[in-house]
C-alpha cells in the first residue's frame, strides 16, 4: 500500500468509528445524568472532559499513526536530526493551560453550587453503621422525630447463588428514605463506627460518613421514582452490602407516609411500658438479632472468631446479665461491635438480648423494655 | 607458567564473582544486586497478580462463588501492598542498580555494602507480610491504603506486623534511594554534567528524592496507628479527640508522591528505547528535565484530589483541583516530546519499542482519565468506583510495569550477552497489551454506571463487562509464564549480542561487551561524546 492510499483508509476508518461513537447508545455505560439540576451539570462536566480528552486522545495518536506508518526504516525513512524547538515547546505548554483555564471555569461554578447547603426544607440525618444506614427525619418537637435503620433486603441464597437472582439484586433495602419532590433536602452525614460514603449516583450526592464528623450535602429531586446507590467507601466485611435507596414521592404522600411513621413512633413508645412475656420478647429478639446481629454473629450463633465471637454457649450470653446489656447497649470500643442503644429502641434491644440468652442451647434470664429503657435514660 | 596461573587466580579473586549461593548473599556488586531486586520484583509480581486473579475470578458472575467477603477484602489489600511495594518499586530499583552506574560510567553504586542491605531487607519484610495470610484473623483487610479507623479499630492483629513490614519496606526504599542519590551526584564519570546525563539517570535523581521525601511519612503514619492500637493514643479516633480525617492528609501526603516514585522512572526507560529504535535524538532534552522535576514539586501539593468527598471546605477543594490540573502541563510537555521523538525519524518496532509506544499510547489515557478526575463535581460521581480502579491501572500497568518489561527487553542483550528470541518477545507484547486492554477498558464503563471499588459482589447489570474484565485478567496474567519463558531461555542462551546491540542505541552501557563485565569501569571513562543520544 502506497502512502495516500494508507492514509484514505485511516481517514476512513477513523470517521467509521466517530460515527459510531456518536451513535451508539451509552446509556448502560455512562455516567447518570440523574433528577436534579446540579446532577444535570456534573453530567456535562463530564461529558465535556470526555469530549476535550477524546480530541486530546486523537490528535496524540492521530500523530503517533501517522508517524509510525511514514516514518518507518521498512520504506526507507531517513531519519531527521532536528530535536527541540522552542516555539513548538512553548506552544505546547500554553495551549494546555489556556485549555484548562476554561474548563475551570464551570466546574468551579458548579462546585460553588454543590456546597451551598442553606435554606433547606427538611433535614434528614444519615449515619452510616456497619452495614446499614440510619436515616433520622430531624424535628424540633422530639416526640415528632422518625428515626428507622435500612437494612439490604437480598437474602444469603440469592448470594450464594441457591436462589435466582431477582431484579435490584444487591439494591434493595426494607425501609427506603423517602422525600418529596422539588423540595430542598438537606443531608447531615455521619458515622458511628468506621468511614462509609453516601452516594446517590442520581443525585450526583457522594460525600464521606466519618465518625465525629457531620457534613452536610443536599438534593432537590425533580422526578418521583427510586434511585439506587451504594455505600462508596470500604467499611469492612459487607461493604458490598449496604445500599442506598432513596424513593421520591408526591408532597401529599411524603406527609401521609411521615405521619404514619410518627404514629408507629409514638405506639413503639407506648409499649415500652407494658410487661412483655417471654414468648413476645423472643420473637422480637429474633426479628432484631436477623437484622442487625447475624451477619456478625451468625444466624446459628457461631460468629465468625477471632474478629466477631460466637454467642452460643459461651462469652456474655451465658454470662451476667448487666455486662451484656452494658456491651449491647454502649459497644465495645477497638471492635466491630457498636452501641446499639443509639439504633434500636428499648423494646428490640430487650428482645434481643433475651433472644440471646435463650437460643442455640442457651438457657437464661430474660430482661423487660422498661428496664432497658431506663438505663437509657428514659423516665 | 606458574606466574601466570597465579595472576589467572588473582583476577578470579578480584574480579569475578563469588562461587555458589553465598554470591547472592553477600554480593555488594551492582549487577548482582540488580538481578537479585528484578527476580525478586518478578516473584512478587506473580504473588500480587495471582491475588488479582482470584479476584477477578470472584467477579467474573454476580454471587459469592469462591471466597468470602473478609477474604476478599484481604485479597484487595494485599494485592495493592504486594504489587506496589513488592513488584513496581523493587523492579525500578533493579534497573537503577543495573543501569546507573553503567550510564555515567562509575565503577559500582557508591554504598555497596548498603546496597546489600537494602535488598536484603525486602524478603524478609515481605515472607512477614505474605504470612498474616495464616495468621488467627488473616491478613490485613482494609485496602491498601489502610484508612483509620476500619484500620486501627477493627484491623486484624496482623495489623501489627503489617507495620513492621511497612517500616521495614520504607528503611529499604529510603537506604536504595540515598545510594541512589550519592552515586549520581559523586561517581558521573569526570567531566560529566548533570545536563548530559541520560534521562532515565535523571528520573531517578529525582524518584529518590521524592522516596527520601515520603518513606518518612509512611513510617510516621504507620507508627501514629501503631501507637492508636496498642498504646491507648487517638491519633485517628474522634472519640478520643483525635481526627480519622487526619490519617488520609498523611497517608496521601505520602501516597501521591508515591504514584510518582513509581512512574517517573518509567518515563526515563521510555526516554531512552524510544529514540534508540526512532534512530533519533531524543526531542527537548531539556524540557523533559525541567517537566520531571515539575511533576515532582507538583506531587507534593496535590495530595488531597484522593480526599474530594472527605468533606474539605469550598477554597480547600478549588485549590487541589486546580493544582491537580496543573500536572496535566508537565507531564503532556513529555507526551508531546516522545511523539516529537518518532516524528521524522526512522523507526523499527523490535520489542521493547513496541511495549514504549504502548507505554505511551495507554499512559495516556490514563492520564486523560486523570485529567477528569480532578474536576470536583465529576469526581464526586467517579470517586471510589471502578473508573478510579480503571485509570490507576492505566497508569501503573500498562505504564509503569509496561516500562519496566520494555527495559528487560531492551536490556537484557547487555545483561546476558544473548538476544532474545523475538517472535515470542513480540507474541508476548500483543498477548499483554490485548490482555490489559480487555481487563481495564470495560472497567472504565461499569465505574461510570455506578459500580463502587472493592465489593467482592455487584448488581446485575454490571455483570457483562465484569466477565469481560475477567477474562482479559486471564489473558494478561498467563502471559507472563511466556515473559518468564523468555528472559530465562534468553540468559541461558541465544544468539550472541554486539556490545551496541540495538542499531540507534546511544550512552555509556553500550560501549562495554556484552554481557556487561563484572566489573565495568573501574577507570572512568574519556570519551563522553557517547552519554546522552
Amino acid at each position: 500500500m502506497d502512502r495516500a492510499k494508507q492514509c484514505r483508509w485511516l481517514v476512513a476508518l477513523s470517521l467509521l468509528m466517530t460515527a459510531g461513537f456518536v451513535g451508539a447508545d451509552w446509556s448502560n455505560i455512562n455516567m447518570r445524568q440523574g433528577v436534579t439540576e446540579i446532577s444535570r451539570e456534573v453530567f456535562d462536566l463530564h461529558m465535556v472532559m470526555l469530549y476535550v480528552c477524546i480530541v486530546i486522545g486523537i490528535v496524540v495518536f492521530g500523530a503517533m499513526i501517522i508517524s509510525m506508518l511514514i516514518h518507518r526504516k521498512s520504506i526507507g525513512a531517513i531519519p531527521a536530526t532536528f530535536h527541540d524547538s522552542t516555539m513548538v515547546e512553548i506552544g505546547w505548554t500554553v495551549v494546555p493551560v489556556i485549555i484548562l483555564v476554561i474548563l475551570a471555569f464551570p466546574a468551579t461554578q458548579t462546585l460553588n453550587a454543590m456546597y451551598d447547603a442553606s435554606d433547606a426544607d427538611i433535614d434528614i440525618e444519615v449515619r452510616g453503621l456497619q452495614w446499614k444506614w440510619q436515616y433520622t427525619y430531624l424535628n424540633d418537637d422530639p416526640a415528632k422525630e422518625v428515626s428507622f435503620i435500612s437494612t439490604m433486603l437480598t437474602p444469603a441464597d440469592e448470594i450464594y447463588n441457591r436462589a435466582p437472582k431477582r431484579e435490584n439484586y444487591l439494591l434493595d433495602v426494607d425501609n427506603e428514605l423517602v422525600i418529596p419532590v422539588n423540595k430542598r433536602v438537606r443531608f447531615l452525614i455521619t458515622s458511628a463506627d468506621v468511614i462509609h460514603s453516601w452516594w446517590v449516583p442520581d443525585f450526583a450526592v457522594k460525600k464521606d460518613a466519618i465518625p465525629g464528623f457531620v457534613h452536610e450535602s443536599w438534593a432537590v429531586a425533580e422526578k418521583v421514582g427510586t434511585y439506587r446507590g451504594k455505600c462508596a467507601e470500604l467499611c469492612g466485611k459487607d461493604h458490598g452490602f449496604m445500599p442506598v435507596v432513596v424513593r421520591v414521592v408526591e408532597q401529599e404522600e411524603y406527609d401521609t407516609w411521615l405521619a404514619e411513621k410518627q404514629a408507629e413512633a409514638a405506639e413503639v413508645f407506648n409499649t415500652i411500658g407494658k410487661t412483655w412475656t417471654e414468648a413476645e420478647l423472643m420473637a422480637e429478639g429474633e426479628a432484631v438479632y436477623n437484622q442487625s446481629c447475624a451477619s456478625c454473629h451468625q444466624a446459628n450463633g457461631q460468629g465468625l472468631p477471632p474478629a466477631f465471637p460466637a454467642l452460643a454457649g459461651q462469652g456474655l450470653s451465658v454470662g451476667p446479665i448487666a455486662e451484656h446489656i452494658d456491651i449491647v447497649l454502649n459497644g465495645k470500643a477497638g471492635t466491630a461491635m457498636q452501641a446499639f442503644g443509639q439504633q434500636l429502641n428499648a423494646a428490640q434491644l430487650a428482645g434481643v438480648i433475651t433472644y440471646e440468652r435463650n437460643s442455640w442451647g442457651n438457657k437464661g434470664d430474660s430482661v423487660q423494655p422498661s428496664e432497658i429503657h431506663k438505663m437509657l435514660g428514659g423516665q | 607458567m606458574s606466574a601466570v596461573i597465579e595472576e589467572h587466580h588473582h583476577d578470579d579473586h578480584h574480579h569475578g564473582p563469588a562461587k555458589g549461593l553465598m554470591r547472592w548473599v553477600f554480593t555488594t556488586n551492582h549487577k548482582d544486586i540488580g538481578t537479585l531486586y528484578l527476580w525478586f520484583s518478578f516473584i512478587m509480581f506473580l504473588l500480587g497478580g495471582s491475588f488479582a486473579l482470584v479476584i477477578r475470578a470472584e467477579l467474573f458472575q454476580p454471587g459469592l462463588q469462591i471466597v468470602e467477603p473478609e477474604f476478599f477484602n484481604q485479597l484487595t489489600t494485599m494485592h495493592g501492598l504486594v504489587m506496589v511495594f513488592g513488584a513496581v518499586m523493587p523492579a525500578f530499583v533493579g534497573l537503577a542498580n543495573w543501569l546507573v552506574p553503567m550510564m555515567i560510567g562509575a565503577p559500582d553504586m557508591a554504598l555497596p555494602r548498603m546496597n546489600n542491605y537494602s535488598f536484603w531487607i525486602l524478603p524478609f519484610a515481605f515472607t512477614m507480610l505474605a504470612s498474616t495470610f495464616f495468621m488467627e484473623g488473616g491478613a490485613p483487610n482494609f485496602g491498601w491504603t489502610f484508612y483509620a479507623p476500619l484500620s486501627t479499630d477493627q484491623g486484624p492483629p496482623s495489623t501489627t506486623l503489617f507495620i513492621f513490614a511497612v517500616h521495614l519496606m520504607g528503611i529499604s526504599s529510603i537506604m536504595g534511594s540515598i545510594n541512589v542519590v550519592v552515586t549520581i551526584l559523586n561517581l558521573r564519570a569526570p567531566g560529566m554534567t548533570l545536563m548530559q546525563m541520560p534521562l532515565f539517570v535523571w528520573t531517578w535523581l529525582i524518584t529518590a528524592y521524592l522516596l527520601i521525601a515520603v518513606m518518612p511519612v509512611l513510617a510516621g503514619v504507620v507508627t501514629m496507628m501503631l501507637m492508636d492500637i496498642h498504646f491507648g493514643t487517638a491519633f485517628f479516633n474522634a472519640g478520643g479527640g483525635g481526627d480519622p480525617v487526619l490519617f488520609q492528609h498523611v497517608f496521601w501526603f505520602f501516597g501521591h508522591p508515591e504514584v510518582y516514585i513509581m512512574i517517573l522512572p518509567a518515563f526515563g526507560v521510555v526516554s531512552a528505547i524510544i529514540p534508540t529504535f526512532a534512530r533519533k535524538r531524543l526531542f527537548g532534552y531539556p524540557s523533559m528535565v525541567y517537566a520531571t522535576s515539575s511533576i515532582a514539586f507538583l506531587s507534593f501539593i496535590v495530595w488531597a484530589h484522593h480526599m474530594f468527598t472527605v468533606g474539605i471546605p469550598l477554597a480547600g477543594e478549588l485549590y487541589f483541583m486546580y493544582a491537580t490540573m496543573l500536572i496535566a502541563v508537565p507531564t503532556g510537555v513529555k507526551v508531546f516530546n516522545w511523539v516529537a521523538t518518532m516524528w521524522g525519524g526512522s523507526m523499527t518496532f523490535e520489542t521493547p519499542m513496541l511495549f514504549a509506544i504502548a507505554f505511551v499510547v495507554l499512559f495516556t489515557i490514563g492520564g486523560l482519565s486523570g485529567l477528569m478526575l480532578a474536576i470536583v463535581p465529576a469526581d464526586f460521581q467517579y470517586h471510589d468506583t471502578y473508573f478510579v480502579v480503571a485509570h490507576f491501572h492505566y497508569v501503573l500497568v500498562p505504564g509503569s510495569v509496561f516500562s519496566i518489561m520494555a527495559a528487560v527487553y531492551y536490556w537484557l542483550p547487555k545483561w546476558t550477552g544473548n538476544m532474545y528470541n523475538e517472535t515470542l518477545g513480540k507474541t508476548h507484547f500483543w498477548l499483554s497489551f490485548i490482555g490489559i486492554n480487555v481487563l481495564f477498558f470495560p472497567q472504565h464503563f461499569v465505574g461510570l454506571a455506578g459500580m463502587p471499588r472493592r465489593i467482592p459482589d455487584y448488581a446485575l447489570q454490571f455483570a457483562d463487562y465484569n466477565m469481560v474484565s475477567t477474562v482479559g485478567a486471564f489473558l494478561f496474567g498467563f502471559s507472563q509464564l511466556l515473559f518468564m519463558f523468555i528472559v530465562i531461555q534468553t540468559i541461558r542462551g541465544g544468539k550472541k549480542a554486539t556490545d551496541r546491540v540495538w542499531e540507534g542505541a546511544h550512552g555509556l552501557e553500550w560501549t562495554i561487551p556484552s554481557p556487561a563485565p563484572y566489573h565495568t569501569f573501574s577507570t572512568p571513562p574519556k570519551d563522553l561524546t557517547e552519554a546522552h543520544g
